[in-house]
């Protein structure tokens, strides 16, 4: 999802908990009480959710690029409109995210600084191309769709303050992916071409699509740990079942072909069995080699960059306005 | 979709202009979002942005009723070229720095606030509509972005710096705002948009106020340029289009 990268070399914990603080935790936990900001809680758990929360932020933000690339031509002022309200709902998302984030103690400038340097992940989906208008429509079917599936369990997460804004943030991705596919139907109820359009943006998304879950369950080191922490309540790959038996319906009243051969409906379990995820792309888009991970990194650094003087000169002249206020205060005494 | 011609009586080409500078302008603001200096500066210039392409919505809705030949916003957006645009010049002007923007949005706002004030008294009842909405809205992009003119100009030497070259850049583009044609002044005399004379003293006084607060000069009396609203425009606005258009040019007549 929009934190699979989360199952990277565990960190050795650097602190001994208190095991019976620590059993505490787990029964509060085990009672679904949510945990609060100024609960305590397991170093690991702390380092866990930034981890988790701000890779989710990151994505939100670094998921503004794509979209935005069709921005300047969308192909009616509806579309327009709508196009620029998502992306504009995206960021409010980051900034819930990251606010969430700096309850567990970290700062929101940390947190991107660490974006900008390279040195934190965000979902692999965002290092794709959109490369036509059904590019659009097949993020919000597709990529919005992927993350209602991971975050409407997280609207039930422990700790607190993900939980809440994980409420807030699915009702607008659902409202996107009806959006997307509101322009995939368009498309495909439109000219030949338009058609066409849209099955090669479903060809180019589909696995990318199924890779936003994380690796499979058997590769994925966190999945135990924040399972029993109930920051994750379903695994990677149940996550992505419940995707693929979701989506493949809505692809086929589309008239659209899912790109998998090996896609088949399995009327024992009422499930579509996929074929073969290509991990070894997944990893490389990781580590930093899809086709647009360097230009969606340069852009931010270019805008973070580019801002810095705005940055600097608000707040100087918040200083001076201080400064004055005292000053003023001074004179009246 | 060839482009389209339309037969401008005074009334729809007033509309035109305004609908016009709406689209220009939210397309220039729109092309910030994801790379705006904070997060908060790309939600709030998307927000602008939205607000200026509704209004831009309603007024090409309204400019379709208007002509009668059953055309939709969308037509009047897409189809036509640069020369058939009457929006004001200083809406086309590239994005520029966060400066560039801030003030021209300032500058913007500032005359369309006391404009959409007075166009809600319009005799055309849907403009007068309109510009009650609008007035709003742009009541909100004026304390917006003069708070952030002030906050450049009386921020850092760096910010000032840039904050007025942006101001000399933009202030020959104000004089436009006041242009009377034959156009303007019929719809003056129908009692359909305001004179913008009775505009102009309200301009000034928010521009110095703010001027004297950001602790820049008012830029001297000069030179103004003219001409987008019969359609001689800046070399920017055909490569906008360009974009803008580009899908319902390439594919004719596909519904989106
Ligand atoms: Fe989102
Ligand atoms: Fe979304």
């Amino acid at each position: 999802m929009y934190t699979q990268a989360l199952n990277e070399a565990v960190e050795r914990p650097r602190v001994v908990e208190d095991p019976e603080k620590l059993a505490a935790f787990q029964a509060r936990i085990d009672a679904e009480e949510k945990i609060e900001p100024n609960d305590w809680m397991p170093e690991a758990y702390r380092r866990t959710l930034i981890r988790q929360i701000s890779q989710h932020a990151h994505s939100e933000v670094v998921g503004m690029l794509p979209e935005g690339n069709w921005l300047t031509r969308a192909p009616s002022l509806k579309r327009k409109a709508a196009l620029l309200a998502k992306i504009q709902d995206e960021g409010g998302h980051g900034l819930y995210l990251y606010a969430a984030a700096e309850t567990l103690g970290v700062s929101r400038e940390e947190l991107y600084e660490q974006l900008l340097a390279g040195k934190a992940k965000y979902s692999s989906i965002f290092n794709y191309p959109t490369l036509t208008w059904a590019d659009i429509g097949c993020i919000g079917w597709l990529v919005d769709g992927a993350a209602i599936m991971n975050q409407i369990p997280l609207c039930r997460t422990s700790y607190g303050p993900y939980a809440r804004a994980m409420i807030r943030i699915c009702k607008e991705e659902s409202f996107h992916q009806r959006q997307g596919y509101e322009i995939m139907l368009t498309l495909c109820r439109g000219t030949p071409e338009q058609k066409a359009m849209a099955q090669d943006a479903l060809n180019r998304w589909w696995w990318p699509a199924l890779m936003m879950f994380g690796p499979p369950d058997s590769e994925s080191v966190h999945t135990e740990q924040s399972m029993r922490w109930k920051i994750k309540r379903f695994t990677n790959d149940e996550l992505r079942q419940k995707f693929v038996d979701a989506t493949v319906p809505q692809a086929h009243y589309l008239g659209l072909t899912i790109p998998d051969p090996e896609l088949r409906y399995d009327e024992a379990t009422g499930h579509w069995r996929y074929g073969k995820i290509d991990w070894e792309e997944f990893k490389r888009v990781i580590a930093g080699f899809g086709p647009c991970n360097r230009e969606r990194l340069e852009a931010k650094r270019k805008a973070h960059e580019e801002g810095r003087w705005v940055r600097e000169a608000a707040l100087a002249y918040a200083a001076k306005q201080r400064a004055r206020a005292m000053a003023q205060k001074i004179a009246a005494e | 979709m060839t482009t389209i011609h339309i037969e401008e009586t005074p009334h729809l080409c007033a509309v035109l202009r305004l609908a016009d500078t709406s689209l220009v302008l939210a397309h220039r603001l729109s092309e910030w979002c994801g790379h705006a200096p904070m997060l908060e500066e790309d939600l709030a210039l998307a927000n602008i942005a939205l607000d200026l392409l509704g209004q831009a919505r309603l007024l090409y809705q309204h400019a379709a009723e208007l002509e009668g030949k059953g055309r939709t916003e969308d037509d009047f957006a897409y189809l036509r070229d640069a020369p058939q645009f009457r929006n004001y010049l200083i809406a086309e002007l590239p994005r520029g720095d966060f400066a560039f923007t801030i003030v021209r949005q300032t500058l913007v706002s500032a005359f369309f606030h006391p404009f959409w004030q007075r166009a809600a008294g319009s005799r055309d009842a849907t403009l007068a509509a309109i510009a009650a909405k609008a007035e709003k809205e742009v009541a909100y992009h004026l304390r917006h972005c003069g708070a952030w003119l002030v906050r450049l100009g009386d921020g850092t030497e760096e910010s000032h710096r840039r904050t007025l070259a942006a101001l000399d850049a933009l202030w020959p583009y104000t004089g436009e705002l006041f242009e009377v044609d034959a156009v303007g002044r019929a719809m003056i005399d129908a009692g359909v948009l305001p004179d913008p004379e009775t505009i102009r003293p309200v301009f000034e006084a928010t521009v110095d106020r703010l001027l004297r607060e950001a602790t820049l000069p008012k830029p001297p009396a000069t030179w103004m340029h003219s001409g987008g609203l019969r359609g001689v425009h800046t070399e920017h606005l055909g490569h906008m289009l360009a974009v803008m258009q580009h899908l319902q040019r390439a594919y004719p007549g596909a519904v989106w």
